[in-house]
């Protein structure tokens, strides 16, 4: 079983409340298909779950074969570095299918941010090593694709869908109940 | 059902067909740690499947002066159209004559369907299987394993390393 080894820190891009009974990261990269089908899929998933689930994303850019993804990860994360992150986020998979330079530069735009700030930032790689943090990160966990996801810090190898999602949740949340029944 | 070969067995050496006109043979590489990678068929309909997801990983690979190959099944037309498509950094080799013939012999060969299992195998530079593990067919084992295995190899050099140096001080 492969477990999350980079533990879900400040650092990291989250929704939701810190002290979550579970927590849901996914490594994705924005311009896999399967990731831009989970996007909505793990929106209705939080919205399900509520307060009692925190969502994590980190970068897993497959860039030999989306020669947009590094791109993408590196806008989502200087949208991030100015409070922007998860807009930018929603932005991009929102309009997957046109991903493209011209995209970000007009998302970054529509979020008030400067689009020659944008393209200094991809020029000179500025959040690159963060992105490849993520992606170490990853691998030393167990990635073995995109998306992949960690519940409560185990790697989730079950289809990438609503329902699957939330059985998974569920486990967790009644495995929860049961430790802290036991420990009361 | 054949087994995998367990870590402490020689690896079974073999010669394989890389391109139309090139084979490669397991000791060639002998003096720095392998990869090999065997895997059920090119084309798996998933982004980042377990060859593009080596791809990615390649320079991780290379810092431990590892060698990747990926072994299937598949004929050397089919493994240089998915490596082209894939821009594939790694050799991948066709079991393809005798059918299957390497898999067998290092006991990841699934009789019923014809393909090689997922299974990966950290050879060391003496050719000898450092560690094995074999993935159910359906879940991408991933790279965690074979980094971590690289990782004690190379613990294993340095502290035989130390080892002889301070032999050859006293």
């Amino acid at each position: 079983m492969a477990n999350l080894k980079v533990p879900v820190a400040p650092a990291d891009h989250s929704l939701g409340e810190e002290d979550a009974q579970v927590t849901l990261v996914e490594y994705g990269d924005y311009e896999c298909p399967h990731c831009g089908h989970a996007h909505p899929i793990v929106n209705a998933v939080r919205k399900h779950f509520g307060n009692q689930l925190r969502f994590v994303f980190r970068n897993f850019p497959l860039t030999e074969i989306h020669p947009h993804a590094e791109a993408a990860a590196e806008a989502a994360e200087f949208a991030g570095a100015q409070g922007h992150f998860w807009e930018m986020h929603d932005g991009i998979f929102e309009n997957q299918p046109r991903l493209s330079g011209r995209l970000l530069a007009e998302l970054a735009v529509g979020l008030g941010l400067s689009s020659d700030d944008l393209t200094a930032a991809l020029e000179g790689h500025e959040y690159l090593s963060r992105i490849k943090s993520d992606f170490l990160g990853g691998v030393r966990s167990g990635v073995n694709g995109t998306p992949t996801f960690f519940i409560n810090g185990v790697r989730y190898d079950g289809a990438a869908e609503f329902e699957e999602l939330v059985e998974a949740i569920d486990e967790q949340l009644s495995g929860g109940k049961i430790k802290r029944r036991r420990a009361g | 059902m054949a087994h995998i070969l367990a870590p402490g067995t020689t690896a079974p050496d073999f010669t394989l067909p890389v391109t139309p006109d090139q084979s490669l043979s397991l000791r060639d590489l002998r003096g720095q740690p392998v990869v090999l990678a065997f895997y059920p068929a090119d084309w798996s309909p998933v982004c980042g499947d377990q060859m593009a997801l080596y791809n990615e990983i390649h320079p991780e690979f290379q810092k431990y002066k590892a060698e990747v190959v990926g072994i299937s099944v598949d004929g050397v037309w089919c493994h240089a159209a998915f490596a082209h498509d894939r821009h594939l950094h790694f050799p991948l080799l066709a079991d393809f004559e005798p059918k299957g013939a390497v898999a067998k012999a290092y006991g990841v060969y699934r009789e019923k369907e014809g393909v090689c299992e997922r299974a990966l195998f950290v050879i060391d530079e003496e050719g000898v299987i450092f560690w094995s593990y074999c993935s159910p067919i359906a879940v991408n084992p991933g790279a965690d394993g074979i980094l971590e295995a690289l990782e004690n190899l190379k613990e294993r050099r340095q502290s035989h390393g130390q080892l002889e140096s301070s032999r050859r001080a006293s």
